[in-house]
């Protein structure tokens, strides 16, 4: 078994304009998702949310806020899973419901060596 | 590692409607922390704090007590926002320390007692006069009920648009009219109890008789208005005669909600439900609320409407029992003309006293306009003069415009011929 970093990443619109009985069955989705990896022994860590504010340091000084001015995709957060192989990672974070609303998970292996 | 994952997996449920319950308690107290003409504030800063819950939540789990997480988050927020707006803080603060002098620092008050005394002022403020009917029962579902725009469109069968603009107009009322979120004053409470009363009967006639497909939508409208006459109820100063006999006929009413649609979310009609689909605990608490509302000496329209609802949920169909719902339809009728208890009476006068004499006072009401009256006036006919029964119906087919009411009406047609 080999860990590996989901990267959930999302657009930033369609936030607060969902109502809170809609924001509610969004978040009880991801529960049962992140649940259901946990009752297939494959969650190494929950990991966290990333908050949405954040800078980028570039050479020479270079500290801009971002990183949203350059992409529209902003990770939103990441959890660790464990899998025998990229394919099957891959295919646990099929049913990550961020899909639904137009996000993307990045699955990578996460490399020990 | 098992019993961990147990653990794990068992504080992963959210109590149903918790969002939509706390973030009207949030909004209520920051409206009220804010004042109603930065109404917007408070709702801004209870969507940030679900929208962090939601992004948290999702990825961490649930916290160990997930409404005071929240409040500590809508507290920070709150107060993040009167730091960073300095213009604001000024002004508004200025106000807010006037208001409670003896607050020393703003302090943001989620106690259980606050939350039910902001919500009840917010509703007295929601359903002040001056803001038109329609924008008091957006608002409402807004505000005190933690509804959505796209919630609030679907049940009223209209769009996005003339909700926001119906939300809009209240708000600028509220910051035109210096509206207070406030208890109002001994001298007025009446008047305006009468206001909030219409407005929580309005809501729920919404949910009860709207042509939305949405079943469990339209029950929710009832259980919100049921939910917010009961606060008036809990509360010493408005728990009076009138309130109590509109939440027994609010109860009374509902007892009936499972019996009345169908699997396909079309109206059963009162005969022919199936009776043990009626919800006897509802019909006690109703009967509860019917005596407490006979304390007094004062008949309301409410009072009779719920001796109305009261009468309808005994099964039998005894002849005593059209006589008292007539004679209760007569009062009401003097209190108040509509032309739905006009009708209703006119049912009632046939159930009591026979369809011959009924036909004589209905042709009277002349309501020619009306799906309704027609569909009556077939009714009556039926089995009477057939060819004016289906005349009658036929005349209802046309003026119907929901295809609930076109279904029912062609099936009683096709049952005469």
């Amino acid at each position: 078994m080999k860990d590996f970093l989901f990267l959930f990443r999302n657009t930033e619109a369609g936030s607060t304009h969902s109502s809170p009985e809609e924001m509610q069955a969004i978040t009880q989705k991801w529960i049962d998702w992140i649940s259901g990896i946990a009752a297939q022994n494959k969650l190494t860590d929950r990991g966290n949310r990333l908050a949405h504010e954040g800078k980028v340091v570039r050479p020479n000084n270079i500290i801009t806020d971002g990183p949203y001015t350059e992409i529209k995709e902003l990770i939103g957060g990441y959890t660790i899973v464990k899998a025998e192989s990229l394919e099957e990672a891959a295919e646990i974070a099929k049913g990550c419901p961020g899909l639904l609303s137009g996000g993307n998970v990045e699955v990578r292996e996460i490399s020990v060596l | 590692m098992f019993t961990e994952v147990f653990l794990f997996m068992e504080q992963q449920e959210l109590i149903p409607h918790l969002f939509r319950t706390e973030y009207r308690k949030i909004t209520a107290v920051l409206g009220k922390f804010f004042g109603a003409e930065n109404i917007e504030i408070a709702e801004d800063i209870a969507s940030d704090t679900f929208l962090l819950a939601s992004e948290t939540w999702s990825i961490k789990g649930l916290p160990p007590n997930p409404a005071a997480w929240l409040y500590t988050v809508a507290k920070n927020k709150a107060l993040d926002y009167l730091r960073r707006d300095a213009n604001f803080n000024q002004k508004i603060a200025e106000q807010i320390k006037l208001a409670s002098p003896e607050a020393e620092e703003m302090e943001i008050d989620l106690s259980e007692k606050n939350i039910v005394d902001s919500q009840l002022q917010m509703l007295f403020a929601v359903c002040h006069p001056s803001i038109p009917a329609e924008a008091q029962i957006a608002l409402s579902l807004r505000i005190l009920c933690g509804f959505g725009i796209n919630e609030i469109a679907d049940a009223f069968l209209t769009n996005k648009e003339t909700i926001n603009k119906r939300l809009f107009r209240a708000k600028e009322k509220l910051r035109t009219e210096k509206i207070k979120i406030e208890f109002p004053g001994l001298a007025e409470i009446n008047k305006r109890l009468d206001a909030v009363l219409t407005t929580l009967y309005l809501l729920f006639n919404e949910g009860y008789y709207s042509a939305s497909q949405d079943v469990t939508l339209r029950q929710d409208l009832c259980l919100e208005a049921m939910r917010l006459t009961y606060l008036l109820i809990e509360n010493k100063s408005t728990n009076l005669p009138f309130v109590n006999a509109l939440l027994s006929l609010m109860c009374f009413h509902s007892s009936r909600f499972e019996a009345r649609i169908d699997n396909n979310g079309e109206t059963i009609l009162y005969q022919d439900q199936d009776t043990s689909l009626w919800n006897q605990e509802l019909i006690g608490k109703g009967e509860y609320f019917l005596n407490q509302a006979f304390e007094g000496n004062e008949v309301s329209k409410y009072h009779l409407e719920a001796g109305i609802a009261y009468w309808h949920t005994i099964q039998t169909d005894t002849k005593e029992k059209w006589k008292n719902i007539l004679q209760l339809y007569n009062q009401l009728l003097q209190i108040e003309y509509s032309q739905v208890a006009a009708l209703n009476r006119t049912y009632a006068l046939s159930k009591a006293n026979g369809k011959a004499e009924a036909i004589i006072e209905a042709e009277k009401l002349k309501l020619d306009n009306s799906h309704l009256y027609h569909s009556l006036l077939g009714e009556l006919y039926t089995d009477v003069d057939n060819t004016k029964a289906i005349s009658n119906f036929k005349t209802a087919l046309a003026l119907a415009r929901s295809t609930a009411d076109k279904g029912l009406i062609a099936k009683k047609i096709k049952e005469i011929r």
